[in-house]
């Protein structure tokens, strides 16, 4: 079953010529044609396409040439700009769209020979924590169908799991890469603002948004990791630090390490499962040899309110720019003003309409600073909970997500319950940290995934997936797969 | 809300107008528990990681290419969008 191999695997493989990056690609196809009815990760894909990059792969690995992501077949939520191929965001609004450049993480996975094949279902436009926003279907989560895969990056999440693709990429507001990876049991990085270009990525909120890997382990999401970062000319907001060799960080030794468990962490809405699991996680990171610390972080109880009116204030600027005149769907007008409002009533769905909503609001005369600058202020608070613990701490440990994936239409009725499931992501978009979400057990009856977060400082990287895989390693979660 | 609506330029349905002002009404409520915290002395984090004047050389290097940066537009003629007549 070669889909169900990682890239560390698989490039082993390919080296040896053991297998052919086509013989890997059309497995991924064979397993999306066997399983994509039931699940929904993919809005679309071009075979012929992907195996046209596979041959292409094939040869430079017949003429000698080593590159680190040759021949591995990688799919994209359809946030990201693949030169040719549509992007829709999952929304009606943009029409026939189809990319007229490359994404910066997309011209790197590329260079490092990647085969980037697929659209991958979302919540519109990345609002939302369940995929049940597309304009295009629902997602299923693959250990249970009746269950959400998580949001917004749900596809990615489904995808990986469902081992559809060796990896994906998706992106990360405020949760949207570590919840759904938790949720579907893979592992999800979303990288420290500024790591990887945003060129190339739909805005949704620009201060906080980041791109990043959904892998089948953590050496994985170390290698995507390696490739992707760099500062960028085309996006200003990319930061010129350097990038260290990730994978060479996994040495499995935690030793001296110290982590910490905030308390303010152990909500009510916190699952017994879920936090027996996250319990034994806290101990096996002792067993091997990390101290544990008790840390506080006081202002974790406002971290979802400030999320929400940054972040739609931001996107109520962003989404301004689907007017229905340079590209997209278009309802006409009897003048331009007519235009935009009947194109983006029509073009957009409910959350993204709620979200441009609150986020006008937030912006508008008289409300600016009551909202918008007074959550701005808040958010200096949470980052500076963050730094400081970061003084004593080399990295947090949380769970991911409060409960397992939850039923279909569970919270589609309630935005607000909706909001309050990202309570334990949405600090490290605000802070501009990095986390990585890893599996870490299983609820028992029914069996879905549970993920243990950890958060490091700013462009700590390096020790936060030195922890992760040293967990990983001691430890089954990994290997489990669903039965589909 | 149709205020709201207006400066967004979202067209909404009295339908949209009556379930968006109910759940608006809710996560405001929520949303202002914030003011519980006191900010005054506080400095706004517009973004996490302080960047100053990022600036690149003025100079001339390849962009889209006039057709590829019109393919996607739902009206177009003569190299041009075509939108609804401005003024008079």
């Amino acid at each position: 079953m070669l889909n169900q191999l990682t890239i560390s695997e698989l490039s082993a493989k390919l080296s040896r010529r053991e297998v052919s990056a086509r013989e890997t690609t059309q497995a991924c196809l064979d397993q999306i044609q066997r399983v994509d009815g039931k699940i929904h990760a993919f809005l679309s894909y071009d075979a012929n396409d992907a195996l046209a990059q596979a041959d292409a792969a094939d040869k430079t690995i017949a003429a000698g040439e080593q590159k680190p992501l040759l021949g591995v077949p990688i799919a994209v939520k359809d946030v990201l700009a693949v030169k040719g191929q549509p992007l829709n965001c999952a929304s009606k609004i943009l029409g026939n769209f189809i990319s007229p450049y490359d994404a910066t993480a997309i011209e790197k996975l590329k260079a490092a020979g990647a085969i980037v094949f697929g659209r991958l279902n979302m919540d519109e436009f990345a609002m939302g924590s369940s995929t049940e926003n597309s304009a295009f279907g629902a997602t299923k989560n693959p250990w249970d169908f009746t269950r959400i895969p998580g949001g917004s990056s749900g596809g990615s999440a489904a995808a990986v799991a469902a081992h559809e693709c060796i990896a994906s990429l998706g992106s990360d507001t405020g949760g949207s890469i570590r919840q759904p990876a938790a949720l579907c049991g893979c592992v999800g990085l979303k990288p420290t603002y500024g790591r990887i270009s945003r060129y190339g990525l739909v805005a949704f909120a620009s201060s906080l948004d980041q791109i990043g890997p959904f892998t089948k382990d953590v050496r994985d999401a170390a290698t995507l990791l390696g490739v992707m970062s760099g500062v960028d000319q085309r996006d200003s907001t990319s930061v010129p630090q350097p990038v260290p060799n990730y994978c060479a960080a996994l040495t499995g030794d935690v030793r001296g390490l110290k982590i910490g468990l905030p308390k303010e962490y152990m909500i009510g809405g916190l699952d017994a499962e879920v936090k027996a699991a996250v319990a034994a996680a806290v101990n096996k990171l002792q067993e091997l040899g990390a101290e544990i610390v008790e840390i506080s972080l006081p202002h974790t109880d406002y971290a979802v309110a400030t999320y929400y009116i940054i972040a739609t204030a931001e996107a109520s600027a962003n989404l301004a720019r689907f007017d229905g005149i340079r590209y997209g769907a278009r309802m006409d007008g009897a003048d331009p003003i007519e235009l935009y409002a009947k194109t983006r009533g029509a073009g957009f769905g409910p959350e993204v309409k709620r979200r441009i909503i609150l986020g006008t609001y937030v912006l508008s005369s008289g409300y600016h600073d009551a909202y918008y600058l007074h959550a701005q202020k808040v958010r200096t608070l949470i980052r500076d909970d963050f730094l400081k613990a970061f003084e004593k701490v080399d990295a947090i440990v949380t769970p991911t997500t409060p409960t397992a994936a939850f039923k279909i239409g569970e919270k589609s009725d309630d935005p607000l319950q909706m909001y309050l499931s990202d309570i334990f992501t949405i600090s490290c978009n605000l802070a501009g940290i990095c986390g990585v979400s890893v599996p870490c057990g299983f609820t028992k009856n029914p069996k879905l995934p549970i993920g243990l977060q950890l958060l490091s400082r700013p462009f700590g990287e390096a020790s936060l997936l030195k922890i992760a895989h040293a967990y990983e390693q001691a430890t089954p979660w990994h290997k489990e797969k669903a039965a589909i | 809300m149709k205020y709201v609506a207006q400066l967004a330029r979202l067209a909404l349905t009295p339908d949209e107008e009556k379930k968006l002002s109910a759940q608006l009404g809710s996560i405001l409520g929520y949303i202002k528990k914030l003011r519980e915290l006191e900010v005054a002395n506080v400095n706004p984090t517009a973004h996490a990681v302080p960047l100053v004047n990022v600036t690149r050389a003025d100079e001339i290097r390849p962009s889209l290419p006039h057709d590829e940066a019109l393919r996607n537009a739902p009206k177009r003629a003569g190299g041009l969008f075509v939108v609804p007549k401005i003024v008079e």
